[in-house]
């Protein structure tokens, strides 16, 4: 599965992931940024920038080819975009949809293959972004599989009562059995939270969240994060200068 | 010496009213280990909920001569370690030592310490090598051994644990006993795991409709009460 | 929907980001307010709820089905400003772990999703979920909730000039109808649902609030959005339009002909030389105008009550 794959990733030790996640977002939103705002001489730029993520991912000791294929999830979207595009007469955009979509995606799986989420999420909070939101994403991607898994294991209970039916009158009652479903997991939701709360308490919680500590931003990474944009920007340059 | 437990006359209500307990008289002293049985729905859980202050009824609960009290909750948190029956709501922090550290990071320990501490701990429970994992991952197994640790951080006098033999399978279930046993704190153990208390605890007490109705030997209480499941084929009815 | 990068046109993403700044802090802090940091995990525990609930098939019909988006039953249980809150973390989650929608566009699909969506969503609730209608409420809460986001992105790739032939637009909006619709039919069901479990998950509004004042402010609503929509897909002939009738100064439509007169001051300005700052104020106008609208609307069905 996608996270788990992702999680397994982003544990390595290489060059890349013992970077400041800080400086990895940095270099990240230059990219976007430089690839965002690109009109001229499209093709050469992805490929200039195709290049520069299959390094990182070489240099990162991820498998290439399945780093490329899992960025691919962006393709189906953009290919309905491109493909009214294409037929409304804009070949043009429809290619750049395509490109554009692919290799921010490419850049973004990068960044967090690289990078384990708990860490992603505490260079952002060090960045600024509001803690209480950041904290509401660790929750909810630390319990996004367990309520996950929970739902499944009611769709197939569900299933294997027969909720196959084929006629309409079928279909109003699986529609309210769902809806029972849903509230069935929704009332199971708010008990584990619940649950959750008695925990923190009897460990002591009293009222604030302490994190176990500030990330070590070093010269390192600000190298990193200053030759790597360097590099994206001048590339970006000199292709529009080329064309 | 004063026992690390003592309840008088404990009694409680449900919002809606139903009774849970009514009345219960409970002693623990140091070194002892007590095996709480009793069918689903006597109380059982309801009762060790108040022994760090997460419920409060009527009646008195003393803990380490401690009232258990809004005063002295943060200390008699740390006397009584409560390893709940759901590992995965107790394990809430995105890693394992995130999570062994939290009750360290609350007593406001600085994080460097915390950190050391918590990985201490894990050793403890043999579970060092999961330290930067998420807890999602682990086997059922290995979060209760992860839960163990964080609540062995805040150094409790009492361990108290909620039908800890759930989702364990044997191996594990024999390996938790092990671990169990090396632990020198006083214990609490909820449990339907007739073998479990009877490897465990020195005596067990049985809970019917909120109130102790019997107090003894493991062999005994069971014996008393048609706790034990032998599986012959001839005596199950048809 | 989620917008995925490289779709909108600089000038879109770099405002709506801009926007979603400073509008994601406030309704943190008045999230905050309601809700201390101990129940931060309920939060959390209910976007992973409803990222799992969008697993669950709703069957309508032969062969299809349709699931929970759920922006509009997180206003209903957790308040509009919590919803928020937790649907700009699901935004969050998809775009970096999933790559479900793009980081530059994530202002966007917040604005769009987390921000407007919810709001749209619960406006009906809030003027009607204490009275009669409290059923109708919630299932016009959960269509609007999905109308609007589904909309507004319609409006910001049309800004950004990605090709949309009528007939494209026409199918589009279609869709968008029955995906709000049957969010309004799941929505309901599952508010139902929740009820016979546990009353206390609901909110309760206030109750007597004015049927018709409540209808012209969800009437202003979609007309805000579908005046962007318009706004986006035919600026120049909306121009001209505000030109040739002289009633530019009026408010007759929402947005649309003031702001063909802005375009024009723009373009002639030496200041601002390009027609993307007029468009990108354009985008940026309305939505602020659907905010406004909600704001404003809000206010006065308190001030109403109060006399």
């Amino acid at each position: 599965m996608h996270h788990v794959v992702l999680e397994r990733w982003s544990r390595g030790r290489s060059i890349i992931h013992r970077r400041d996640p800080r400086a990895k977002l940095a270099t990240l939103l230059v990219f976007l940024v430089v690839l965002a705002t690109a009109h001229h001489n499209l093709v050469w730029l992805s490929l200039a920038l195709l290049a520069f993520l299959s390094a990182a991912v070489i240099a990162a000791g991820l498998p290439l080819a399945g780093v490329l294929a899992r960025a691919g999830i962006v393709l189906p979207f953009s290919a309905v975009f491109a493909a009214v595009s294409w037929l409304a007469g804009d070949p043009g955009r429809a290619v750049a949809l395509l490109l554009k979509s692919y290799l921010s995606a490419l850049a973004v799986l990068v960044a967090v293959s690289t990078t384990p989420l708990p860490a992603l999420i505490r260079g952002l909070e060090m960045t600024g972004a509001p803690r209480f939101l950041l904290m509401v994403a660790q929750f909810l991607y630390r319990y996004l599989f367990v309520i996950s898994e929970e739902a499944q294991h009611m769709t197939k209970a569900a299933a294997s009562r027969g909720a196959t039916a084929r006629s309409l009158a079928g279909s109003r009652s699986r529609f309210r059995a769902a809806a029972g479903a849903l509230a069935v997991l929704f009332a199971r939701s708010y008990g584990r939270a619940e649950d959750i709360h008695r925990a923190m308490l009897a460990r002591g919680f009293e009222g604030s969240f302490r994190t176990l500590g500030a990330l070590d931003f070093r010269g390192s990474d600000a190298c990193f994060a200053a030759l790597a944009s360097l590099l994206l920007i001048l590339t970006r340059v000199a292709i529009e200068r080329a064309g | 010496m004063p026992p690390l437990v003592e309840v008088r006359n404990l009694r409680f209500r449900y919002d809606d009213g139903t009774p849970a307990l009514n009345g219960v008289d409970f002693r623990l002293e140091a070194g002892e280990s007590v095996a709480l049985l009793g069918a689903n729905g006597s109380g059982k859980t309801t009762f060790v909920l108040h022994l760090n202050g997460l419920l409060t009824g009527q009646g008195s609960v003393e803990v380490c001569g401690l009232p258990v009290d809004k005063p002295n909750l943060a200390a008699i948190r740390n006397k009584v370690g409560l390893v709940f029956q759901d590992s995965e709501s107790q394990l809430f922090m995105p890693t394992v030592l995130e999570d062994v550290a939290f009750g360290l990071l609350n007593r406001g320990m600085n994080a460097h310490e915390a950190s050391e501490r918590a990985k201490a701990a894990l050793d403890t429970v043999g579970m060092a090598a999961a330290a930067a994992r998420a807890p999602y991952h682990l086997s059922a197994g290995e979060k209760k051994r992860v839960a163990i640790a964080g609540v062995l951080t805040m150094e409790p006098e009492i361990l108290v644990l909620d039908e800890p033999t759930t989702f364990l399978d044997p191996p594990g279930q024999r390996a938790l006993a092990e671990l169990l046993c090396h632990l020198p704190q006083a214990k609490i153990l909820v449990t339907h795991d007739i073998p479990f208390a009877h490897a465990m605890c020195t005596r067990a007490v049985f809970f019917e409709n909120g109130i102790i109705a019997a107090a003894g030997p493991v062999e005994e209480i069971v014996t008393r009460f048609g706790w034990e499941f032998a599986l012959e084929r001839r005596k199950l009815s048809r | 929907m989620h917008i995925p990068d490289g779709f909108l046109a600089t000038p879109v993403w770099a405002t709506l980001d801009a926007a979603a700044l400073p509008a994601t802090g406030l309704i943190v802090r008045r999230a905050q307010r309601e809700f201390e940091e101990a129940r931060i995990p309920l939060l959390g525990v209910m976007g992973a709820f409803v990222f799992a609930a969008q697993m669950i098939n709703f069957p309508v019909g032969i062969g299809t089905s349709g699931h929970l988006v759920g922006g509009a039953l997180l206003a209903f249980t957790l308040g509009p400003a919590a919803a928020s809150v937790v649907m700009a973390a699901i935004l969050t989650i998809q775009a970096l772990v999933f790559q479900d929608g793009g980081i530059l566009a994530l202002g966007p699909n917040v604005v769009n999703m987390a921000i407007a969506g919810v709001m749209a969503g619960y406006l009906p609730f809030y003027l009607w979920g204490g009275g009669r209608w409290r059923k109708l409420s919630i299932f016009a809460g959960g269509t609007l909730s999905v109308l609007v986001s589904a909309i507004l992105a319609l409006a910001e790739l049309l800004i950004s000039g990605v090709k949309m032939p009528g007939a494209v637009l026409g199918v589009s909006l279609a869709l968008f109808v029955v995906s709000g619709l049957l969010e309004g039919g799941i929505t309901l069901a599952v508010i139902q649902a929740l009820e016979s479990i546990q009353p206390g998950f609901i909110r309760k509004p206030a109750a007597g609030r004015s049927f018709a004042l409540g209808a012209v402010s969800v009437g202003a609503v979609l007309l805000a959005a579908v005046g962007v929509l318009f706004a986006s897909a035919a600026p120049d002939g909306i121009e001209r339009l505000g030109r040739e009738t002289g009633i530019a100064a009026h408010a007759r439509t929402l947005l649309a002909t003031p702001l063909s007169g802005y375009q024009v001051t723009f373009l002639h300005s030496t200041f601002l030389h390009s027609s993307w700052a007029g468009k990108a104020g354009a985008g940026l106008a309305g939505l602020a105008l659907i905010y406004i609208a909600c704001l404003a609307i809000g206010r006065a069905v308190a001030r109403h009550r109060s006399v």
